[in-house]
């Protein structure tokens, strides 16, 4: 029958065998999903929280005791100060500005951002952010207002350095399917980890994560004096994206020193990156004391090398070796800045020797890791930043980056659930790998799994108990915090394994790059 | 299949994502529910008075509220207590986990009962008649259609009996049925549907204003439309009033085109457009219909969209507008960028899913062969090829409908305190009823109202 034949003949083009109708669908889905998905819980928590606040949007500083209500509470309380206090008082203590009820703790810019916010907050809602009397304020219009800030800072900041990293990196492959653009937007915008930390937990790391794409995105394109604009305000944002740094500078040392006048060129980048910070930096500027106060209020050495149970080395060997019994501050902060250092130099090093995109790429992730390994006072958030890169580099990495973000998350998972944030974290895991696993094209890299499967079952599965463990159980009278260790413990195993296959590909990129480079000197 | 349960698992997480928000009062209602059948004897489920939402859909559902509550049991013996309000988390994911998948949204998505159970018992008689008669040439044939027509009666009549069964012997059937039909709400429900009624009072109203201005005395009718529990007092001013018989002779009427086709020729294939039309008859003509309706006839349509271009024009037309309609019960201003986001996530995936489906190179083969079919039977019809040969591409008037939409929506978000200020150019679109034409294949019945001008005549009414 001719309707039968019709039926047929679509059917043949159907979705379900070519993959994806377009991959434009994809992308836009992306898009929407990162979007939209972000809120539902993000409202939802405020529709349950009316009136009551007890630290679910806390973090670093649990224990709410009312008005502290953690990260929320912190940044409406800077909204309130930057907006009602001139520029030269917001760092200094004083009867308005009470340093110790959340003094501000980032850098110049975040305090900016903070300021427009606030404008937009006082039109709308000004009890939300008046002096002195708003402290502890949570209306329902208040936190809605808020989470709007963070969500168009993502939509503003985030996205479009997303958009510009992937032209920037796909128009340097000549053989990118759209898929696998699609795919790849896909995986840096619904990181599970950065939307359940900013939408979820409340933080604003999507503008410095944003500006430091944006500054790779330049570096790939070899714009490099934008980057370092660009990674200049990143670092003026948030002070941990300092990660970086050293990858940034080994990557623009090497290519400077290729250049026919590498001083000159060292010259131009030092000259923006000061001059960004001159400008950042200005109402501070006019005396030293205002100075080396904001400098005092961005790296507060006296809560210790470590806190809670974040899953790096610090913490996770203090199981067996109490660094914090041993050894005074000041001695940890110097060996802890000498096992960054050291633990940083090889993709250092090799950066400066032979510098590429690639390798580039591979060097953030390694100094990130390093950072986030051996560093002084390093959060569970921090691991957001090595995350970053290994999104940037999903399409040679698949397997890295589907299994340092389940760790990642996993790390988290202590932190989420005093937030309550159970229900989004399965949700947001289980889109992620979903779509990690979209029943389309990509087939090519789903086979480089360089892990016995065998052995990745048993590690999945233990992570799944232990997640159920987690939920369930209660831990020993004498061991409270057995559970959260165990977590560590497991956490900090993968990420090691992981730093040391990231740090040894970035070697072997080495050979492929000298051999590139050689052919490029003959041309 | 293996993409069916990734896509299947995607919509599930979302799902999830979602049991958190906006607690509506239907999510009360169904918990109530669940607590009625839980506690109180078979005998007393349409009788209870404890609450005022009171159980109004048929027993059927009422079985299946018993059977959820024996889960919702085991997850928090305190949901289903009857004098419980409502403010535990792990309530939220036991209701939340208990909304079938089905179900497309998670607090609403259940049909006005009478136009179901009419639509569907209306197709079911005329099609097994049908059937039935098919033969009634041959006296054996008579007899053989005369059976099957007895066996699907049996099975209507059984599956009633089931249902039903327990309030006959009760001797309950009277409550049952004004419970389930409750004819003194009103003609229309407190967020109105966009359907017929509404130019009726519009035109009510702007008679009366008119005719008010001309020097004429008219009353001011004292019930409003849009109270729930009006009484059966008239609010209209000057047009004749509209009785609960009215609606159903009206739904009848329109849905005769279709009775009458189904009869002349039965085809299984067609019985999902026809169910829609059924139900979208219903939808613009019924008693009290609720804007949730809507959904009703857009998902049968769902099925049949990836069939023929004309479907899947009439699926993304209908699904875009009845999703807008519902916009007024999500109020919240923390719900609006979800529910704007997923309306234009669900119309982009649409529109690209039936673009890749209906490319040019396909439609100038399709168009190729019904250019054929059309010589051969000399049918009317250039503008159809032309539609086809354009691939799936919507018309100037619908563009102007999804602008406006966007404009209007656009509106809504500059006023973050939820004022709904609609454009006043913003227009409405009707779908005149098209033929008929089986042998094309091809058209389908669709009659939609647009919510816009809806929502201006709702600016004067309280909310």
């Amino acid at each position: 029958m001719k309707k039968n034949t019709k039926l047929l003949h679509y059917k043949k083009d159907t979705k379900f065998e070519t993959g994806l109708p377009t991959p434009g669908i994809t992308k836009t889905i992306k898009k929407k999903l990162e979007f939209w998905w972000a809120l539902p819980w993000t409202k939802a928590r405020e529709s349950k929280r009316d009136g009551e606040g007890k630290g679910e949007e806390g973090g670093e500083r649990q224990g709410g005791n009312p008005p502290k209500y953690g990260d929320f509470e912190a940044q409406r309380h800077w909204m309130e100060i930057t907006l009602n206090l001139p520029v030269k008082e917001w760092y200094r203590n004083s009867t308005t500005n009470d340093i110790s009820y959340w003094g501000l703790d980032y850098p110049p810019l975040t305090a900016y951002q903070s300021y427009f916010h606030g404008l937009f907050l006082r039109f709308f809602h000004p009890e939300s952010v008046s002096l002195l009397t708003s402290r502890g304020h949570e209306s329902y219009l208040g936190k809605l207002l808020m989470r709007w800030t963070v969500l168009s800072s993502d939509a503003l900041v985030f996205f479009p350095a997303v958009f510009y990293f992937v032209l920037a990196y796909h128009s340097g492959r000549p053989n990118g399917h759209k898929t696998h653009i699609a795919w790849h937007i896909a995986m840096i915008l619904l990181s599970p980890c950065l939307m359940l930390i900013d939408h979820g937990h409340f933080q604003y790391n999507c503008i410095s994560l944003g500006l430091t794409v944006g500054a790779v995105a330049a570096v790939l394109s070899n714009k490099e004096l934008v980057a370092c604009f660009l990674f200049s305000l990143a670092l003026n944002h948030k002070q941990m994206t300092a990660y970086f740094a050293p990858a940034f500078f080994s990557h623009l040392l090497g290519k400077s020193l290729r250049h026919r006048n590498p001083v000159l060129e060292v010259l131009k980048l030092g000259l923006v990156v000061l001059g960004t910070f001159a400008l950042v930096w200005w109402p501070y500027l006019h005396s030293m004391e205002a100075f080396s106060r904001v400098l005092s209020r961005l790296a507060p050495f006296e809560r210790g090398i470590y806190e809670d149970y974040v899953a790096n080395f610090w913490c996770t060997t203090s199981v067996l070796v109490k660094w914090k019994r041993i050894f005074t501050i000041q001695s940890l902060k110097l060996l802890s800045l000498g096992a960054t250092v050291s633990t940083c130099l090889p993709s250092m090093v090799q950066q400066i020797w032979a510098p590429s995109n690639q390798g580039f790429l591979y060097g953030l992730l390694n100094s990130a890791f390093s950072f986030y390994m051996f560093s002084f006072q390093v959060h569970e958030k921090s691991i957001l930043l090595p995350l970053l890169p290994a999104s940037l580099l999903a399409l040679e990495e698949p397997f890295l980056l589907i299994w340092i973000t389940l760790y990642a998350l996993f790390s988290m998972f202590p932190l989420l659930c005093r937030d309550k944030l159970v229900l989004p974290y399965i949700a947001a895991s289980a889109l992620f790998v979903l779509i990690y696993y979209v029943p389309s094209g990509r087939q090519d890299a789903k086979e480089t799994r360089s892990f016995n499967s065998f052995v990745t079952t048993c590690l999945v599965s233990c992570s799944v108990v232990l997640h159920i463990v987690y939920l369930t159980m209660h831990p020993p009278y004498r061991y409270p915090f057995l559970f959260d260790a165990m977590i560590m413990l497991l956490c900090f195993s993968q990420f090691m394994l992981l730093a040391f296959y990231t740090n040894a590909k970035q070697w072997m990129l080495m050979k492929r790059s000298v051999l590139l480079d050689k052919e490029k000197k003959h041309h | 299949m293996a993409d069916l349960l990734w896509f299947f698992a995607i919509s599930t997480c979302l799902k999830l994502l979602l049991i958190p928000s906006y607690r509506s009062t239907d999510f009360e209602v169904h918990r109530n529910w669940l607590a009625l059948t839980h506690s109180l004897p078979l005998s007393q489920w349409y009788f209870d008075e404890t609450s005022p939402w009171t159980l109004d859909y048929p027993p059927l559902f009422a079985y299946f509220e018993r059977f959820l509550s024996i889960f919702a049991y085991l997850i928090d013996p305190q949901m289903i207590d009857q004098g419980f309000g409502f403010e535990e988390a792990n309530f939220d994911l036991g209701i939340g986990c208990l909304v079938p998948n089905a179900c497309d949204c998670g607090p609403f998505a259940f049909p006005v009962q009478w136009v179901s159970v009419g639509g569907f018992v209306d197709l079911a008689f005329v099609f097994g008649a049908r059937k039935g008669f098919g033969w009634h040439y041959c006296w054996c044939g008579l007899v053989k259609g005369l059976r099957r027509l007895s066996v699907l009666g049996a099975v209507v009549v059984a599956v009633f009996a089931v249902a039903y069964g327990p309030f006959i012997y009760h001797g309950q059937i009277q409550q049952v049925l004004r419970r389930m039909f409750p004819f003194g709400r009103g003609l229309c429900h407190a967020y109105w549907a966009p359907n017929f009624w509404v130019f009726y009072i519009i035109l009510d109203k702007g008679l009366a204003f008119l005719l008010r201005k001309l020097g004429f005395a008219i009353q001011t009718p004292e019930a409003s439309f849009t109270g729930g529990l009006v009484g059966d007092s008239s609010p209209f001013a000057m047009l004749p009033q509209i009785t609960p018989l009215a609606t159903f002779a009206m739904v009848l009427l329109a849905l005769s085109p279709c009775l009458i086709k189904a009869w002349r020729d039965p085809r299984p294939g067609m019985i999902s457009r026809w169910v829609t039309y059924a139900y979208t008859c219903g939808f613009l003509f019924g008693w009290h219909v609720h804007e949730k309706a809507s959904l009703h006839f857009v998902i049968p349509l769902a099925f049949v969209a990836v069939q023929s271009l004309e479907n899947a024009r009439h699926y993304f037309w209908l699904s875009i507008v009845s999703c807008y309609s519902l916009f007024p019960l999500l109020f919240e201003a923390q719900e609006y960028p979800i529910k704007v986001l997923l309306l234009l996530l669900h119309s982009i995936i649409m529109w690209l899913a039936f673009s890749a489906q209906f490319t040019k190179g396909e439609e100038a083969k399709a168009a190729a062969r019904i250019k054929k079919k059309d010589e051969q039977l000399k049918l009317k019809g250039n503008s159809n090829r032309a539609d086809k040969k354009e691939g799936f591409v919507i018309g100037g008037v619908e563009k102007s409908y999804l602008k406006g939409t966007l404009i209007s929506a656009f509106d809504e978000a500059c006023s973050p305190r939820n004022i709904v200020l609609i454009p006043s150019t913003t227009m409405l679109i009707i779908k005149t009823l098209k033929d008929f034409d089986c042998d094309h294949n091809s058209k389908n019945i669709s009659n939609i109202f647009v919510g816009n001008v809806i929502e201006i005549t709702k600016l004067m009414q309280p909310r």
